[in-house]
């Protein structure tokens, strides 16, 4: 495997195929934990390591696998690393696991990590599965952040918790509330697709 | 009356989409006609309904009991797919008629966070096992009222002249912003 192609394996999670604008996946998580971040980064991170241990182990397992209860295999992995993942947020991050509250948990059901597996890990060997796991683990944490950082700042005037907009500045508390998020992502959703068919040039360069 | 109290709050306060934002893929995907929209709310409150008993039963006989919680989130996965899976199952041998409805969204409905959060928040907040159901049937009554909505305004925008940027998920994102705003409208109605 040359090492242009795993670049590419990679990359294609970060813009060109990015898991929330492009694919709209893992919507729940999205929306539900973006009110600051933070928030936003430690739901990335949870997520990128379930997907990237459950794409390892679901490319190694696959060949023994019986093609009729593959599903229910892979989400009893999936379902074991976001245990982990719970427990270590638990026990060495109370605060954030008491912010993201039961949307750790729905992990297990996020469609991106089961649509990573069933589309190309157990289609892929192992490194090529990794590089895009990790990519797309990365591609949903940007988001996330993004998302966050758009709904901090406006509606708190905070950024990772450090005032910007200074003291005139009335939040919208709209943005830290359940409807602020759908128009958030809406209207992001909205520009990247303007962006991506204008053709400009940071998305066209990662693709 | 805790079990009004949570139906009312289950449908209307914290609608599981529209404030948990949970079962959002099918409130996205399957929103395009009000008649699938239907039939979807009624597959997710009949699988909710039980799931929420079901899940009940595990956490307070097995899981709690024994000392397994950390088995939590993979006995509740299992338990979610096999009933989805037997449901299927069970309606296509016994009412026909139904399945010719209901069957292809059956599937669909074991990635649906909206049941899991079902038993997760159940287990959470140590409802008795009536309530749970109660709290089950309310969500599932919620969910298939956004999602009837939400169908009723996509067919409208159909012909509506949308700018190009938001046709696509842009622009049912921020329908599904401003029901959200409604529906916040009856914060404080209640509380569970």
């Amino acid at each position: 495997m040359k090492d242009s192609t795993m670049l590419s394996h990679f990359s294609k999670g970060l813009i060109k195929n990015n898991p929330v604008f492009v694919q709209v996946l893992g919507m729940c998580p999205t929306l539900a934990v973006t009110t600051s971040v933070v928030n936003g980064l430690a739901m990335g991170a949870a997520t990128t390591f379930v997907v990237f241990f459950s794409a390892a182990i679901a490319s190694v397992i696959n060949s023994i696998v019986p093609n009729q209860v593959r599903i229910p295999v892979y989400a009893v992995i999936i379902a074991t690393f976001v245990t982990i993942a719970d427990l270590v947020l638990k026990a060495f991050f109370p605060p954030l696991s008491a912010s993201l509250g039961p949307y750790v948990p729905l992990i297990v059901v996020n469609c991106m990590i089961m649509g990573r597996i069933e589309a190309f890990a157990t289609r892929n060997p192992l490194a090529p599965s990794l590089a895009d796991a990790l990519g797309m683990g990365a591609g949903f944490t940007g988001a996330l952040m993004l998302l966050g950082g758009v709904r901090e700042i406006l509606g708190s005037g905070e950024l990772f918790g450090a005032t910007i907009l200074g003291e005139t500045y009335t939040p919208m508390l709209i943005m830290i509330l359940p409807p602020g998020a759908f128009l958030a992502l809406g209207i992001m959703m909205a520009i990247f697709n303007q962006l991506q068919e204008s053709g400009a040039p940071i998305l066209r360069k990662a693709g | 009356m805790q079990i009004v109290a949570v139906f009312v709050v289950a449908v209307l306060v914290n609608n599981f989409v529209l404030y948990y934002f949970v079962g959002i893929c099918p409130f996205i995907g399957v929103s395009k006609k009000v008649d699938a929209a239907v039939s979807m709310g009624i597959a997710v409150t009949f699988v909710m309904t039980i799931t929420a008993a079901v899940t009940w039963l595990i956490n307070n006989l097995v899981l709690i009991p024994f000392g397994l919680p950390f088995l939590e989130y993979v006995s509740y996965i299992v338990v979610i797919a096999s009933l989805v899976q037997f449901l299927e199952m069970f309606i296509r041998k016994t009412f026909p008629e139904l399945y010719k409805t209901l069957g292809i969204f059956l599937p669909l409905i074991t990635t649906n966070c909206a049941i899991l959060f079902v038993a997760l928040i159940q287990a959470m907040r140590a409802y008795g096992f009536i309530t749970s159901i109660a709290f089950g049937f309310g969500a599932g009554v919620g969910f298939t009222l956004a999602i009837v909505i939400m169908a009723g305004i996509r067919e409208q925008l159909e012909v509506a002249d949308i700018p190009r940027p938001f046709r696509g998920a842009a622009i049912t994102l921020i329908v599904a912003g401003v029901l959200a705003l409604a529906f916040m409208g009856f914060t404080g109605l209640m509380s569970a």
